[in-house]
């Protein structure tokens, strides 16, 4: 049984979690998200079990790819492994959102209607649980990959099927799964590899005649990796909810730090890094060994963060991918002055009513939250090459328009690293501070 | 509106929208030699600039068509906006073409604003204008003296020629001038609000900033002979309002029209209060130092930034609203400006011991949207009317 | 340590004492006869106003003391009711909240009414607007001694003359009248060399952070230390036997090797030597020290100490020349010196205190103080090549105090600088 040393970075943000490993060669073996919900330890565990599960499959692609003969069937078998593996953490959570929904039809209040409650969960969980191989299929495009999205969309949808206005309505299944989903998420639930894969690798060997012809040396493959000891030998948390973690002091870095030193990994000529997340926005210099040499962040009014964005989508009644792609179809931005979260909704509807169309509108609100993430680069030494793009919002191309045609102006020209990676940023640095803590102790 | 008056207006319009003072370059370029030197809001001795053959330049911050890309970047979100406006205008090169920069005492941040600029542009001309706030003429009038004696060798240094007292006496006549017409504006808008709405008044006024005194006194001498002939200018029924608040940053064209149309006409205000410091002329003959000294004493309008020992605050706001004959008051005032509304609750107190009406609300120099504003103007308009009919 | 925690709890004790004592007389002072002033810490006269027989109120105390008090959040919602606007300084709702409410002192003594408001305009303009207010609530004279701005860091002849003919011509024949008293020069003077012992003490505490480890904190220490100097004790000999004592003190640290004294106990290792720009913030000044020194920091130079005069710098009050120092006193106050001299200023702290770092926390309140410190930060980086914290809080309004937000920055920066400084986790 061999062993590899791995470096794990955890980095607890305000909206989701996130965990990276990396192996002693400072390679990712595996990432892991959550949405950080009200329990910040629960976040952590299950960011980390992704992780791990990721590493895992990691592992087995290597030992797969030792084995030349193997090199035909591992290529769709592995990703199949994967999602299979994935389904029956989904099905194992169903059974948990089931007991919990369970539990709570049998409050007092539920009295007259317990027993029509009680099978109608027993339906829409069973319809739920038909559904869930759909969105782990092959093709399958997923809104989400958090339980929380996918089961909530599954079962508002059936629960408007099983209400009726008399005994059930609607509104009553919505509060029983509003309270079951949370034991659900406050709980870690075992979603591990050791947990899930021998019923996952049966599942998926059977569903291929060419696999099942090489069961037997997938199934060693993959025992191969599951034997291989994961050696934790650093651990490095940050993240706004850092506090919270059960570390010691010295395994605890700022979220600056760390994201200085992610961004530098992923762009090791990285000099200028902005980051807008959902509640702050950071603009941070690094030098050539990705140290951060002086930051800024944005003050205690969240004006401008990507939580603004958010209220502006929830206020337009869109997905916050949508706000992007439409803003870029505007071809007279409206010029906004304010940020302000609390008034967006207001200045909003005004000037909708005032005629203005939707895309310029959101143009100019792109605009002003980029000239705002303007300032903070300004007071933090400016805009210098390379310059990384992370967080949330670099996610959205009408954000990035703005910012690249700023920063022409301002900067010139400049070369603009985003990579799609970039929300675990701050994690790859967590996990890089902790390889680099084991190197300098050896 | 006839084809003279409109030529006017867009004249005015024009060099109120003019972020880059092609006016000002455009009077530099006209002779060899000239200077000009920016001033921001309230009182300046502009009579020593132009006696010097500078011309003074009103700088009153952006307003809402400036976009703000690095003013921003030396400010918190809780400090006024016109700071800001007024760095990116001049990071921006556009306030390249002044020669200097006159800071007047107006409060902390206008004040702090002198030290930034002297950091910001090391090598050009900046002066805090530290203007006394004791009024005794042996005291207050002799270290306004010995200010305005200070001043006066730098701009002579500035401009390269000695400013003679006969210099300084014509100045104080040219602004004489130009004082005596705006009060004549004033006074016919106090009557006929609806002849010169403030709307317009505000960028007669505003030209004063980039233009010559002599100049802006012919331009607006013309508007109040054309004002009056337009036919369609009819009284309506709007209440009579007097501004307060505005003496700094000033408020966006659009919230002056938002007022005017929400049914509110403005018979007096503190808009552009620097041209209007001095409330009468400035003595000619004589010791011309003297007499700048003396006006600056005796004649200094009531505004927040300036002393009065005699207390009373609030005294001149009621005295504005019985002279002009108006209904209410209406406080409006920038975000974040402390002179202005901390000098709130006194002046409030005044009016209502006078049981004059009035109602606040705080703006922005780039506020873009009045929804709000006009919602409440309109209701302070209708409830004033209906108070009065009671 | 036992034995110098005893030593710092006398300059502590006597410094109780003394405020106590001082909210004690003057909550006797209607039924005693003795006339109040009320007046701000930057430009204070207080030993013109000892010479009359006057008691000293600074609202500004009172203010920053309501806020250490958890009473400001109260008082401000008051102010707010009676009209005042968000926006404004806190300092000013706190008082007038206060006032509001009874005018109980934050040690629950009854403060009296002024009989006089002097208007020692220094370095702010709020002040003005302040004690118009007060003036408004009391319906009593005010003074007004206008200080003028030194927008270029020099004391110019005609200001000085300026303000002390201000003296002449107005304050003092106010307090005349007030007193009933005559001015007495030889008084004045006697109490000025009393100032001259204390200052010479201060000034010997606050450079003692020039040593390594520095045996005080001169931000979350200092704001103590200058209580006396800065309030109803310059020139008293109740304030020359304080600093006495405090210099006594941490002569004692010195010696012994010791860090500073923080409220909970002797500091451990000094890792961050930092100076520190601007006020601190009262409602959570425990919590905030805290931050500081449970990662090591000490603040070893700062310009708040200095709002009430800059006596590092040299200056002194002069019994040989009692008026004009007062008015340069006035004038040489922190924040009624133009940005230019503030930058260099910090400059020299950070060059002569060998700090690894600068901070700057930016009160809302204060557009004294905030206006502009963007730019200082940035100019004193490019200056000393030395990076920047900046911190946002207020005075004595809790709503803007935002811990998380505040520990976060502050242990970013400090990581930053340990990083930078290779100690721990270099490249």
């Amino acid at each position: 049984m061999s062993a590899t040393k791995i470096y794990v970075g955890i980095d607890l943000g305000s909206t989701t979690t996130k965990a990276i490993i990396l192996n002693g060669a400072g390679d990712v073996l595996g990432r892991g998200i959550t949405n950080s919900r009200s329990n910040y330890d629960v976040a952590c565990a299950v960011a980390r079990q992704e992780a791990f599960v990721r590493a895992r499959f990691a592992l087995i692609r290597t030992v797969l790819g030792r084995e030349a003969a193997l090199a035909a069937v591992a290529k769709g078998f592995l990703p199949a492994l994967e999602r299979t593996f994935h389904l029956q953490q989904h099905l194992d959570q169903l059974d948990r959102l089931r007991q919990a929904l369970r539990q709570a039809a049998a409050a007092p209040r539920h009295r007259d209607c317990r027993e029509q409650l009680h099978d109608r969960v027993e339906s829409i969980v069973a319809a739920m649980r038909e559904k869930a191989p759909a969105l782990y299929g092959e093709l399958a495009v997923r809104k989400s990959d958090f339980f929380r999205d996918l089961a909530a969309a599954d079962y508002m949808h059936l629960a408007e099927q099983h209400s009726d206005p008399k005994r059930v309505t609607f509104d009553t299944l919505c509060g029983l799964f509003d309270a079951a989903i949370l034991s659900v998420e406050n709980s870690t639930g075992d979603g591990s590899f050791e947990h899930h894969i021998s019923a996952a690798l049966d599942r998926t060997l059977a569903s291929r005649p060419a696999w099942k012809q090489s069961a037997e040396q997938l199934r060693a493959a993959v025992e191969t990796a599951r034997l291989i000891e994961l050696k934790e030998t650093g651990t490095v948390g940050t993240g706004y909810g850092r506090q919270r973690l059960p570390f010691p002091k010295e395994q605890i870095r700022s979220e600056i730090l760390c994201h200085g030193l992610g961004a530098h990994a992923l762009f090791p000529r990285t000099a200028t890094v902005l980051d807008i997340g959902g509640q702050d926005t950071k603009a941070i210099q690094v030098d050539a060994n990705g140290i951060v040499t002086s930051f800024q962040m944005n003050d205690r009014c969240a004006a401008g963060c990507g939580r603004y964005l958010g209220y502006i989508a929830d206020e337009m009644n869109l997905g916050l991918h949508e706000l992007g792609p439409l803003a870029q179809q505007s071809r007279r931005r409206v010029k906004i002055n304010s940020t302000c979260t609390v008034f967006a909704g207001a200045e909003l509807r005004d000037r909708l009513s005032l005629g203005q169309r939707r895309e310029d509108i959101l143009a100019g609100l792109h605009r002003a939250i980029i000239l705002r993430a303007m300032s903070l680069l300004a007071r933090s030494g400016g805009v210098r090459q390379e310059f990384t793009f992370t967080g949330g919002v670099a996610r959205n191309p009408a954000a990035v328009d703005a910012l690249r045609g700023l920063i022409k102006e301002n900067y010139g020209q400049q070369t603009l690293n985003i990579s799609p990676d970039s929300i675990y940023t701050g994690a790859l640095g967590a996990a890089l501070f902790a390889l680099r803590g084991d190197r300098e102790a050896a | 509106m006839k084809p003279e008056l409109e030529q006017l207006v867009h004249r005015a319009q024009q060099l109120y929208e003019d972020l880059d003072l092609a006016a000002v370059r455009t009077w530099k370029q006209a002779a060899p030699g000239r200077k000009a030197i920016g001033y921001m809001p309230i009182y300046v001795p502009r009579e020593l600039m132009h006696a010097a053959g500078i011309l003074p330049v009103g700088i009153l911050g952006g307003g809402d068509r400036l976009e703000i890309i690095r003013g921003d970047a030396y400010f918190q979100s809780y400090i006024c906006h016109i700071p800001r406006s007024t760095v990116e205008l001049a990071l921006s090169g556009r306030l390249d073409v002044l020669d200097g920069m006159l800071f007047p005492s107006i409060g902390d941040v206008i004040r702090n604003l002198s030290g930034m600029w002297t950091m910001l542009f090391p090598g050009r001309y900046v002066r805090y204008v530290d203007v006394p706030q004791n009024f005794d003429p042996k005291v207050g009038g002799a270290y306004w003296r010995r200010e305005l004696e200070t001043l006066q060798g730098d701009l002579t240094r500035l401009a390269g020629r000695a400013i003679k007292d006969d210099d300084l006496r014509h100045s104080i006549a040219i602004y004489n001038q130009n004082r005596q017409a705006i009060r004549e504006l004033y006074q016919a808008r106090s009557w006929q609000p609806w002849v010169y709405p403030t709307s317009e008044l505000y960028l007669f006024l505003r030209a004063g900033n980039v233009l010559p005194p002599e100049e802006h006194t012919e331009l607006l001498r013309q508007y109040l002979k054309l004002a009056p002939l337009e036919e369609d200018r009819k009284e309506k029924d709007h209440s009579r309002v007097v501004l307060v608040g505005m003496f700094c940053e000033q408020p966006p064209l659009g919230l002056l029209l938002t007022l005017e149309r929400a049914g509110c006409w403005i018979v007096d205000d503190d808009l552009l209060l620097g041209m209007r410091w001095l409330t009468g002329e400035v003595e000619v003959e004589g010791d011309p130092l003297a007499n700048l000294v003396t006006a600056f004493l005796e004649q200094s309008t009531a505004t927040a930034s300036r002393y009065q020992p005699e207390g009373d605050r609030g005294r001149a706001l009621v005295e504005s609203v019985q002279h002009n004959v108006a209904e209410g008051v209406i406080f409006c005032a920038p975000s974040f400006c402390d002179p202005a509304l901390l000098d709130q609750p006194m002046l409030i107190a005044a009016l209502d011991r006078e049981s004059i009406q009035h109602t606040q609300f705080k703006y922005s120099e780039d506020t873009g949207q009045f929804a709000v504003i006009r919602e409440q103007a309109g209701t302070f308009s209708d409830s004033i009317r209906l108070w009065s009919e009671a | 340590m036992s034995e110098h925690s005893v030593e710092k709890e006398q300059s502590m004790l006597l410094q109780k004492q003394m405020i106590a004592g001082h909210y004690q007389a003057l909550a006797r002072a209607p039924e005693e006869g003795r006339k109040t002033v009320y007046t701000f810490v930057p430009g204070n006269l207080t030993e013109l106003l000892r010479s009359f027989d006057l008691l000293p109120v600074l609202p500004e105390i009172n203010a920053l003391q309501s806020g250490m008090r958890k009473l400001s959040a109260g008082y401000i919602a008051e102010a707010e009711k009676y009209g005042h606007s968000e926006d404004v300084c806190t300092y000013v709702k706190c008082d007038i909240g206060m006032l509001k409410k009874g005018n109980i002192s934050p040690t629950g003594t009854q403060l009296p009414n002024p009989d006089l408001l002097l208007l020692s305009y220094t370095g702010c303009f709020t002040f003005m607007k302040w004690f118009e207010l007060l003036r408004q609530e009391y319906d009593c004279p005010v003074a007004m001694l206008h200080v003028p701005y030194q927008a270029d860091g020099k004391i110019h002849p005609h200001h000085r003359d300026y303000v002390v003919e201000q003296l002449r011509s107005e304050v003092i024949p106010m307090l005349e009248k007030i007193s009933g008293r005559r001015y007495d020069e030889d008084r004045l003077r006697a109490s000025l060399a009393l100032s001259v012992y204390a200052e010479d003490d201060l000034v010997w505490v606050l450079e003692s952070a020039k040593n390594t480890p520095s045996p005080i904190d001169a931000y979350f220490g200092g704001v103590y230390y200058i209580g006396p100097i800065f309030s109803a004790f310059r020139g008293t000999p109740e304030g020359v036997e304080y600093y006495r004592t405090l210099r006594q003190e941490i002569e004692a640290r010195l010696r012994d090797g010791l860090g500073p004294i923080t409220p909970e106990g002797s500091m451990g290792r000094e890792r961050y030597r930092l100076v520190v720009e601007g006020p601190p913030n009262w409602t959570s000044f425990r919590e905030f020290w805290k931050m500081f020194y449970d990662e090591g920091a000490v603040v070893v130079a700062s310009s708040y100490t200095k709002v009430g005069g800059l006596y590092d710098r040299g200056f002194r009050h002069d019994p040989d020349r009692p008026l004009e120092s007062l008015a340069e006193y006035c004038m040489g106050c922190y924040t009624n010196l133009g940005l230019p001299s503030r930058v260099e200023l910090l400059e020299s702290y950070i060059r002569e205190y060998h700090a690894d770092g600068f901070m700057i926390n930016s009160v809302k309140s204060c557009n004294s103080f905030s206006a502009g410190q963007l730019l200082m930060l940035r100019q004193l980086e490019e200056r000393t090549g030395i990076p920047g914290g900046f911190i946002e809080s207020d005075l004595v309004d809790p709503r803007y105090f935002s811990s998380a937000n505040i520990k976060n920055r502050i242990e970013s920066y400090l990581q930053m600088l340990e990083q930078k400084r290779g100690t721990k986790v270099g490249a």
